[in-house]
């Protein structure tokens, strides 16, 4: 083998490994008149193979909401979450799926997604993730990149955000929070001089529950750039559009 | 000015942690009230009828009950390899790596990072003058946050008794490029090709084009960077 090809083998070592360590993979029981075992893990893909009442599958894995089965004759196919609900725990309880789904919106934990914006004048990229302690507050950490015509920088901010209504499709929420900013002056203009400096914001946005576990939001944050000189420097920021998902 | 700032500073910060508070105690007052109701007429029975035992004590074994571990593969890590075309400054290789979530079966999230090199100038290559750019300038850096959408899954042939499964998506997003000394916010879009050889691994045919601003020649203009390349990933 070369010299470069092992890291790949080692790869693929592990992989088989993992596979075959789990050899006890969790069963159930089919419940409904029958599911249906397709091809693959969507809704267009053929049928091919059916099991009926009273048979045991075991679950192999699960890619966003299909389940692949294996039967005890050794077929493999993949089954809707739809069907999956109607099968048994081998305690005779319906099995219990985590469900991203309105219901679940609700006692949502962590959340994560990506923002597009304008930071006083100059684009701006943020990811952000956030933890939710109750049904009204969470804590979020933003990581932005900002693209301006004079200068570049990065800036992560640690807030609060507190949601009024959280039952609300559309809730708007109040954020608060501080962290730090890095500005690199482009190396055209005079003043060249890199800084680090703290920033502290207030804000407010709308979140927008879209569907299953989607949602999209915008928000707007006055923030307060403390910097070493004599005045501190205010910037709007408008977050436009945000994409989101709970998990 | 500041004073005020700071007040409103302040008062917001209050009402933030306060507010959730008082939600928090009408929780409180509403899981009291009921294991009140519950525990009531327990403490009634028993204290009235301590004959009302049964006979029989049920030894009843409990069964441990576990939520089955099914083990997800959502994520999709994997590395690739291709040609960059850069406006102005010839046809380069690219490499770089790839992280995706897949959030249902119709849509997925996916974070790029690529790496290239800047040719010369057809102005440098026919003048004989100065570089434009140093060789660090060359260098060409970028990631793309993207939403891609499975557009046309499906399955494809090989022979009469393979079949792989496949999918024909579209994908945009934003990021940024890192070349000529500086960052610009980039729009990307483009599609792609993936196909399953097994279930958890996945070979990819990509063509994206990167949009950006760019003023190296003296005048702003808009710049379209198409890149194709081929890569491996690998759902986890």
């Amino acid at each position: 083998m070369p010299q470069w090809l092992r890291p790949f083998a080692l790869l693929v070592a592990l992989f088989t490994v993992g596979a075959k360590a789990d050899d006890e993979l969790p069963k159930v029981l089919v419940a409904d008149p029958y599911i249906e075992l397709h091809t693959g893990p969507g809704r267009g893909y053929p049928v091919f193979h059916v099991i009926e009442r009273g048979r045991e599958v075991e679950i192999v894995k699960r890619r966003t909401d299909w389940f692949q089965v294996r039967t005890d004759r050794g077929i493999e196919g993949w089954v809707p979450r739809e069907q999956m609900i109607a099968t048994l725990a081998p305690t005779g309880e319906p099995l219990d799926l985590d469900e991203p789904a309105r219901e679940n919106y609700m006692s949502r934990r962590w959340q994560g997604g990506i923002t597009a914006g304008d930071f006083g004048g100059a684009s701006e990229i943020s990811i952000f993730g956030g933890y939710a302690f109750s049904d009204n507050l969470s804590i979020e950490l933003t990581v932005t990149h900002i693209l301006g015509e004079f200068s570049n920088g990065y800036s992560a901010t640690l807030g609060l955000i507190h949601v009024f209504v959280p039952e609300w499709r559309a809730s708007p929420y109040f954020t608060l929070g501080t962290g730090i900013i890095y500005t690199d002056p482009k190396s055209t203009l005079v003043r060249t001089e890199d800084r680090t400096d703290q920033i502290g914001y207030v804000g407010g946005g709308i979140q927008l529950y879209l569907t299953r576990r989607f949602m999209l939001r915008t928000e707007y944050r006055s923030n307060v750039v403390f910097t070493s000189r004599n005045d501190n420097e205010e910037v709007d920021e408008w977050k436009y559009l945000g994409f989101a998902f709970f998990f | 000015m500041e004073v005020f700032r700071l007040r409103v500073l302040f008062l917001i910060a209050l009402a933030a942690t306060t507010l959730p508070g008082c939600a928090l105690f009408r929780g409180d007052g509403e899981a009291a009230s009921t294991s009140e109701g519950i525990e009531a007429p327990a403490g009634d029975s028993t204290g009235s009828l301590p004959q009302d035992r049964p006979i029989i004590e049920p030894q009843v074994e409990r069964r441990e009950i576990r939520r089955a571990r099914i083990d997800t593969e959502d994520f999709e890590i994997g590395a690739y390899f291709g040609v960059l075309s850069i406006e102005d400054f010839e046809s380069n290789t690219v490499y770089g790596a790839r992280l995706a979530y897949h959030i249902t079966e119709d849509f997925f999230i996916e974070g790029t990072v690529g790496q290239s090199k800047a040719g010369r100038t057809s102005y440098e290559t026919l003048s004989g003058s100065a570089a434009l750019l140093t060789d660090d300038e060359r260098r060409y850096t970028y990631y793309a946050l993207s939403l891609g959408w499975n557009a046309l899954p499906g399955e494809v042939f090989i022979g009469k008794n393979r079949a792989y499964n496949s999918a024909f998506y579209i994908v945009a997003g934003i990021g940024s490029t890192s070349f000529g000394g500086d960052d610009r916010f980039t729009v990307n879009g483009g599609f792609g090709y993936r196909i399953l050889p097994t279930d958890w691994l996945a070979v990819h045919f990509d063509v994206r084009d990167h949009v950006f601003d760019i003023d190296l020649l003296g005048k702003k203009k808009i710049v379209n960077n198409l890149e194709a390349h081929l890569g491996l990933s690998i759902f986890f």
